[in-house]
């Protein structure tokens, strides 16, 4: 009989009975009666519940990874280190980011503090702080009601890269390392399946139980038409090592679908500064670490941050299955209202992007009714070339919130098509934005607000231009 | 100041430790919540219909399934309510809200029970549903009768004045979002004894209203409070119901049982800030004085009365603000709608009240074209006549000129006003501007009864001690402040005392921990027991070191001393002595706030012990394209007199603020049209992330500001600096002005100031 076996603050953890669909919140709160992980969405976007997973995989020591545990399942936990905000002070010893919390006065009711805790654990541990945002975008997951925030950002200030003692990086280099081997397991009736090898996936997916394909799970886990409880089988990719990373090639990046978007964010920032800018408003840390590029595609959310970005840059999408790979365009890859071309039991693997050339621009923006972890009222992705005479030669811009699908704007792009990037041919082409949408209202804004936002936005850019001087980078 | 007393200084929160390390418990998560059975609420479901026909065997049958209740199985009363009780445990025959729980669940975990409630059917025969303050006005559907306050003819007034502001203003809901839950557990006892642990702020209110609802007597109930993760009001007289319903479920299957809501669940089931649509007229002289003020508000109550007329009162007590006001008629009233019962939040209708006053003196400001700030410090209270609030009560030393002249130099405003104009005139898509905010808020329960308060004291025989008091914590510190004056009156360290979580059977008979009092009357408490402590105490460590009995002692440094220093004497001996010489070591404590009277048909009295004054300049930066803003830098003065734990009390300010930021930018509660709540948690219901915090903030605490007769001196900081987020509205509104510049023209800004309604405002003025 198999078991979910993981190192939960140094100890091993091993269940064989309950079901692999539960969260790992749950899991630790419900199982295990260990209270100090907190729950105060389960929808991921409080960071209450925040742990941190233990990469021991990584060069150059351990990585950690702030997750949401209420986003997390708990199959996915097998084979991994998980640190929850019991395993952090040594007896009456507290650790360095649990000490600077308390001595800013970064908790008054505590209800968000584990999180908040575990958010600057991942911080101690970083060190790639290089720039002010980042630090700020490091605790935008962690929701508090209490405080204002002015404490935690000073502790989170005070710990960020300071490469605290860590009693976990000698068992984590000789613990299991990473997802380990195939990893199938069973509990009360449902499947749980984590292929290591890409050619060990089909056989997993060809089976006819009702049977669902993990990414992050950031969104399955809250999918309440299909109730992750009632999947017969869940086939997890996080095992599958080819899917993940990024390649850098020079004319063409190739990202793999279950690269997280963490790392892409990190990738980007050399070489895709527009898909970079999207991603600092992408999501909490918390859901970057968790969520992958393919997810956030497959789940063709007219609102996904990534589709804009694809859609501008003239992203191809390649398609696996047990008989081979396919090479489509972005363009052709969402099918309806969170529809996609995928077929039965195909996967995305990667998606392949070509690096702007010279003379090409892009930028991307991002509009929610708050600023950190929110869902876009209107995201926009801008890539324009600029031809021989200063004229604009090639133009893709894409939108998302603006239709059923994230989609290219298609009269904009025409206006655009042979002007100069002047102020005067993008106040044309925003203009043009109600012959290409008809964007319904919602509780993230109205129709006509999207419609403003929109035509903003391609003013915006054209702006973003015309500072520049009209010239490419 | 003495120089060991903990009193004045800075504390980390007494709970911070556990905080940050997992260890602190919460109701859910205590030792006897470990075996209960769990709870789950079935919600009607329609806002407002006829129950024609619940069934419930398959539920009941369900694997795993102890018990499905339905009003019918309440064992005593069945409905509750902190004033009236019209709040039914469980809808009976009517459906009155979306929410409204109609069954209760019992079982051996929330799955079970989940899949049990699908398998419940109800037919209810919708009626048709009260879902505006608008439709409520037009049926005539009130709680009770207007609440009225006047002073002079103001048609008279309004009709002489130079400039007539006219305006309407809709204040939103606004979620409490504590991040903890809904929460009870009701454990039976022996001999018809109960044990309720409750997140709530009013455990009294529990006990009785669990006590009423399984018929038993008061003395059967003990009611616990360990801590909560935030409450905000939202807590004040919302906990009960779920108190209840644990109680009913258990004492149907015998077992302890457990409720803790989802958060989909709570904002569905509890009631936000009451939402406020007000009329009015002002008034104002040639010098821009305010020379008449007539309202007419009404605030949306949901379905139930909940703490509604006392929410009301106070919206109408802080109508003024900090400005006086020599002509005047406010009235209010309570509409009566198919919504979750609106409640206590922050401010309890303070906010809701001086919005309308900011509203009248922005728009006045904008048609007039003068400066908004000069507007507001003109019309400050002052010198009499200039000193009576519209129900009479004198102001006795408003601090406000102060603070607005203090903060002006600290906010360097002149300087940062000309760089903002020069800033504006060179960019052409974003505006920034700078408002000032001033807020009075009266402190005391404007309902007299509830200004009292009682502690238990206990000091062993180590010398250690144990406070009991009557207060809740929700995170705001007020366990750590009681801590401090427990240590200072008794001259012992502060590790030597211990606050004991909450319970009914130390304390009874208390006041909900709310109207920012909860140090002002425990603290009182606690300093009136450790007052009786010390006098049992002093004549035992006179007698050790062979001193009259009646000498004059000091209790410093914990050692009990002669007042020339000479002798003293280890607090702990002293304990010992005294037990051994049979001199009781525990004692209680009792405070009543003196001096607060209201009449509520005359719109006169004193309703307030003293005023809490505070100050804000606000900077924001606004995007006219995307109608996104940041806040640039905020500067707050602040009078908590002399702060109890100045480290608390900066919290306060800070995270009241942010609250009060959320509550008129980005929180935004979304109804269906049949009334279901559709912001049903964090993804879709925005409240301020760390990134929409200040980019700068300064806080200050008014110094040389000692009130006499409160604790340590000291004044309530848990509401008041809410009020200073109002600053933010009127600084967006002179940003959104600024991108045309047309003066002597008023800005259309709806609330919550989201980017749509910001780009809005801007594109209205653009035509």
């Amino acid at each position: 009989m198999s078991c979910i076996r993981f190192h939960l603050n140094g100890k091993t953890v091993e269940e064989s009975r309950a079901r692999p669909s539960i969260t790992l919140l749950d899991y630790l709160r419900v199982h295990l009666g260990l209270y100090g992980t907190k729950e105060g969405c389960a929808e991921g976007d409080c960071g209450a519940c925040t742990v941190v997973i233990g990469d021991p995989g990584a060069p150059g020591g351990p990585v950690y990874r702030a997750v949401n545990s209420c986003l997390l399942l708990l199959g996915e936990a097998h084979g991994r280190h998980v640190i929850t905000v019991e395993g952090l002070a040594e007896g009456e010893v507290l650790h360095p980011v649990q000490e600077a919390l308390v001595r800013h006065g970064g908790s008054q009711c505590g209800y968000c503090t584990p999180g908040v805790v575990m958010s600057l654990f991942e911080a101690a541990h970083r060190a790639d702080f290089d720039r002010p945002w980042k630090l700020a975008d490091q605790i935008s997951g962690n929701l508090c009601r209490c405080t204002g925030y002015g404490p935690i950002r000073d502790a989170a200030k005070e710990v960020a890269g300071c490469q605290p003692p860590d009693r976990y990086a000698v068992l984590l280099s000789d613990g299991p390392a990473g997802p380990g081997e195939s990893f199938r397991y069973t509990g009360e009736g449902q499947e749980f399946v984590r292929p290591r090898r890409l050619e060990d996936l089909w056989d997993a997916l060809d089976s006819d139980a009702r049977c669902a394909v993990a990414g992050g799970t950031t969104d399955l886990v809250l999918d309440a038409k299909q109730p992750a409880r009632t999947i017969g089988r869940l086939v997890s990719l996080s095992g599958i090592e080819e899917l993940r990373g990024v390649e850098k090639g020079e004319r063409r990046w190739s990202i793999g679908a279950m690269t997280p978007l963490a790392e892409l964010e990190e990738a980007a920032e050399e070489g895709l500064p527009m898909l970079a800018s999207m991603l600092r408003y992408f999501g909490s840390r918390q859901i970057k670490n968790l969520g992958t590029v393919g997810g956030n595609l497959c789940t063709a959310s007219p609102v996904g941050d990534l589709a804009p970005c694809f859609l501008a840059l003239g992203a191809s999408v390649i398609l696996a299955s047990r008989g081979g790979r396919r090479e489509i365009s972005i363009d052709r890859f969402f099918t309806g209202y969170r529809e996609t071309a995928l077929q039965p039991r195909e996967i995305v693997a990667s998606v392949a992007v070509p690096v702007p050339r010279e003379n090409e621009i892009g930028a991307a923006f991002k509009v929610c009714k708050r600023r950190e972890l929110d869902i876009a009222t209107v995201s926009a992705a801008f890539l324009i070339e600029l031809g021989n005479e200063g004229k604009i030669s090639g133009a893709r811009i894409a939108f998302g919130g603006m239709a059923a699908t994230p989609s290219r704007a298609p009269s904009v792009e025409a206006t655009l098509l042979g002007s100069e990037p002047s102020s005067a041919s993008f106040a044309a082409a925003a203009a043009a934005i109600d012959s290409d949408f008809e964007p319904i209202g919602d509780h993230r804004g109205s129709a006509s607000y999207r419609g403003a936002l929109a035509r903003n936005l391609v003013l915006e850019f054209g702006d973003s231009i015309e500072m520049r001087g009209g010239e490419a980078k | 100041m003495r120089p060991t007393t903990p009193l004045h200084r800075p504390h980390p929160h007494e709970s911070a430790r556990l905080h940050v390390t997992g260890g602190a418990l919460y109701v859910d998560e205590l030792p006897e919540a470990r075996n209960a059975r769990i709870g789950l609420i079935v919600p009607a479901g329609v806002a407002h219909g006829r129950v024609v026909r619940i069934e419930r065997s398959r539920a009941e049958s369900a694997p795993g399934i102890d018990a499905v209740l339905l009003a019918s199985d309440i064992p005593g009363e069945a409905l509750i309510g902190p004033i009236a009780h019209d709040e039914p445990v469980l809808a009976g025959d009517e459906v009155r809200y979306a929410g409204q729980p109609i069954a209760l669940i019992v079982g051996e975990s929330l799955e079970a029970c989940r899949d049990a409630a699908g398998l419940m059917r109800f037919e209810i025969e919708e009626l048709p549903a009260t879902l505006s303050i608008a439709a409520a006005i037009a049926e005539e559907s009130f709680f009770g009768d207007p609440h009225i306050i006047r002073r002079g003819d103001v048609e008279a007034a309004l009709e002489s004045a130079q400039t007539r502001v006219e305006g309407e203003l809709s204040t939103p809901a606004q979620d409490h979002f504590y991040l903890e839950t809904q929460a009870a557990l009701a454990l039976p006892l022996e001999a018809g004894g109960w044990q309720i642990f409750s997140s709530s702020q009013n455990p009294t209110e529990v006990q009785q209203l669990v006590a009423r609802t399984l018929g038993v007597g008061r003395h059967r109930v003990v009611c616990d409070v360990p801590r909560m993760g935030g409450a905000f009001g939202g807590k004040e007289s919302q906990g009960a119901l779920f108190a209840c319903l644990a109680a009913i479920g258990a004492a149907r299957i015998g077992r302890p049982v457990k409720l803790r809501l989802t958060r989909r669940e709570d904002m569905a089931m509890t009631g936000p800030r009451h939402p406020f649509w007000s009329t009015y007229e002002a008034g104002f002289d040639r010098d821009g004085l305010i020379q008449a003020f007539k309202v007419a508000t009404y605030a949306d109550g949901g379905f139930s009365l909940d703490l509604s007329p006392a929410i009301l009162s106070r919206a109408l007590f802080h109508l003024d603000n900090s400005y006086y006001i020599p002509t005047l008629r406010f009235e209010g009233r309570i509409c009566r709608t198919h919504k979750p019962s609106t409640t206590a939040f922050r401010g309890f209708g303070g906010p809701q009240g001086m919005a309308v006053i900011e509203d009248a003196i922005n728009r006045f400001a904008e048609r007039t074209g003068r400066d908004p700030t000069s507007v507001r410090v003109r019309n400050f209270y002052g010198e009499a006549p200039r000193d009576r609030a519209p129900y009479h009560q004198r102001i006795p030393e408003p601090r406000l000129s102060r603070i607005h002249s203090e903060l002006s130099a600290d906010a360097e405003v002149e300087s940062r006003a000309s760089e903002i104009a020069v800033f504006n005139a060179g960019s052409l898509h974003v505006k920034r501007a700078l408002a000032f905010q001033p807020v009075k808020f009266g402190i005391a329960f404007t309902n007299r009864i509830l200004n009292q308060a009682g502690a238990l004291v206990h000091v062993y025989r180590d010398g250690t001690v144990q406070v009991n008091h009557g207060g809740t914590e929700m995170g705001q510190g007020l366990h750590t402040k009681m801590q401090v004056v427990c240590a200072d009156e008794l001259g012992i360290p502060l590790d030597n005392v211990r606050v004991m979580r909450t319970s009914t059977g130390k304390v009874p008979n208390t006041t909900p921990t709310a109207a920012s009092s909860g140090s002002d009357l425990n603290g009182q408490a606690i300093a009136d027991a450790c007052a009786k402590l010390r006098a049992r105490l002093g004549p035992v460590a006179a007698g050790m070191m062979g001193r009259a009995c009646d000498e004059d002692l000091c209790f410093e440094g914990d050692r009990i001393a002669t007042t020339d220093a000479e002798r003293s004497v280890p607090f702990h001996e002293v304990a010992m002595q005294a037990w051994l010489e049979r001199v009781s070591l525990s004692a209680t404590g009792y405070y009543a706030t003196p001096g607060i009277s209201y009449d509520i048909e005359a719109g006169r009295g004193c309703p307030f012990f003293y005023f809490a004054y505070g100050g804000a300049f606000v900077e924001v930066a606004l995007d006219g394209r995307t109608g996104r803003h940041r806040l640039l830098r905020v500067d707050i003065l602040h009078d908590v007199g002399n702060s109890l734990v100045p480290s608390i009390d900066r919290g306060q300010i800070e995270g009241g603020f942010l609250q009060g930021v959320g509550w008129l930018t980005c929180e935004e509660r979304i109804e269906s049209p049949d009334g279901r709540v559709v912001t049903l948690g964090p993804s879709t219901y925005k409240i301020p992330a760390a990134g929409d915090a200040p980019r700068e903030l300064r806080i200050r605490l008014l110094d040389r500001a000692g009130e006499s007769r409160t604790i340590g001196g000291s004044k309530a900081v848990g509401e008041p600096p809410f009020m200073l987020a109002l600053g933010v509205v009127t600084a967006l509104r002179q940003a959104v002005a600024a991108f045309d510049g047309r003066t002597a023209s008023e800005v259309e800004l709806r609330l919550p100031a989201t980017p749509e309604s910001l780009l809005r405002a801007i594109e209205t003025r653009a035509g």
